[in-house]
């Protein structure tokens, strides 16, 4: 009886400390697909001759926690950085013909 | 339909495709590349907004705006803050290169009284060539390596030819060339195009707010911005260049500068240094 409940502890704990290695696994999986797609939006900007401030110190801010192995932080970073360069390439896109609205004639 | 209904449809019609036509040449008419109309329709803009200011008071930029600045300016001109910087240029100026000549030798007239001719377009290369890109590519030709774009050095160097130049008109030429036209249009676009987080173009400030306060500053107006390059800005405690201006006012609005003399910046000095044509060379200035 001692034997099968230690077995069933120890199954409970290899399940949990398993559970656990899956789940930050998958942070950081998340934490790489979210700070890529940021990357390639901020490129995109770049190309476009508009990246913000802003984005490159979120982006920072992200490696700094995925370093520090604090994935959740990191993946909401990448998220934000991607949101931001997302927004640059919408200023630069409409901007093309929006300027001259500012124009004085 | 009846016969009248028909008629009148198709007046309507009529009437409303020649106001859509209406509508569209006027446009059209302004999409038009047209530096002589630009740099009159700026000069009337800021005269309009600014009547108490006289057109070649706009140079000294935040100082022109109120006499209380004004008389400021007029105290800092007698002890002026750039004077060392003047100093330092004149003296590299005169000092040859290890091949023996000068920078005199690489500018007409001896580089003396030349700086209203700056930017220019130099149809050989179809791009713009900017007095600080002039200094290093002279640097560079004879042996030396080329200065920082945004450091004491190369503000030092443009203070000295401002200074021989002060009086004379800004005399910007756009050639006869549809590349420099480009140049211009493009230049023009930059200027009033928003970027950065901020959402801020250089005219949301030059242009929609001279006059006005932002944070500790008086924003300068844009008529003549440039004639009073390079300055000495109490704000850095040191002389900046046109290169240093425009890349921190690129990050202020947390945008990503671009590289100092890129086409972008150069192109930029160029529609804005033409639409000053006229207006007298005031640099080296002093900024709060």
């Amino acid at each position: 009886m001692r034997n099968r409940m230690l077995r069933s502890a120890l199954i409970l704990a290899l399940l949990a400390a398993g559970a656990t290695s899956s789940l930050a696994a998958g942070s950081e999986d998340e934490f790489k697909a979210a700070y890529a797609a940021a990357e390639t939006a901020n490129k995109e900007a770049g190309t476009l001759r508009n990246q913000w401030t802003t984005t490159a110190a979120t982006l920072a801010a992200a490696k700094k926690a995925a370093d520090a192995g604090d994935f959740d932080k990191a993946t909401a970073s990448a998220k934000e950085a991607e949101a931001l360069a997302k927004a640059s390439i919408f200023q630069a896109t409409s901007e093309k013909t929006r300027w001259k609205d500012l124009e004085i004639r | 339909m009846r016969p009248r209904s028909a008629i009148y449809l198709a007046s309507a019609a009529l009437a409303l495709a020649a106001l859509t036509l209406a509508g569209t040449l006027p446009s059209d008419a302004a999409d038009k590349v047209d530096p002589i109309a630009d740099a009159k329709a700026f000069k009337k803009f800021f005269t309009d907004k600014f009547p108490k200011v006289k057109l070649e008071d706009f140079v000294n930029g935040p100082y022109s705006m109120n006499e209380d600045l004004h008389r400021q300016w007029q105290e800092k001109e007698q002890f002026p803050p750039y004077e060392f910087s003047l100093e330092m240029g004149k003296e590299m100026f005169s000092k040859p290169f290890k091949n023996g000549k000068t920078y005199a030798d690489c500018f007409p007239n001896g580089g003396i009284g030349v700086r209203q001719n700056y930017p220019y377009f130099d149809e050989k290369e179809g791009k713009v060539i900017t007095l600080e890109l002039a200094l290093n590519r002279c640097r560079e030709a004879n042996g030396e390596q080329p200065y920082s774009y945004v450091r004491d050095e190369m503000a030092a160097l443009t203070a000295y030819m401002a200074f021989t130049s002060r009086g004379k008109p800004m005399d910007i030429k756009i050639p006869d060339d549809p590349r420099a036209l480009a140049a211009y249009e493009n230049g023009k676009e930059y200027f009033y195009t928003r970027r950065g987080q901020l959402n801020f173009s250089c005219a949301t400030c030059h242009v929609q707010s001279p006059g006005e306060r932002i944070r500790a500053e008086i924003l300068a107006p844009a008529l003549g911005i440039l004639n009073a390059m390079p300055i000495y800005r109490s704000e850095w405690s040191g002389m900046g260049t046109t290169s240093r201006r425009f890349t921190t006012c690129n990050s202020q609005i947390r945008g990503v500068p671009l590289s100092p003399q890129d086409d972008e910046y150069r192109n930029v000095e160029y529609y804005l240094s033409y639409v000053s044509n006229g207006l007298p060379i005031s640099g080296p200035g002093a900024r709060p």
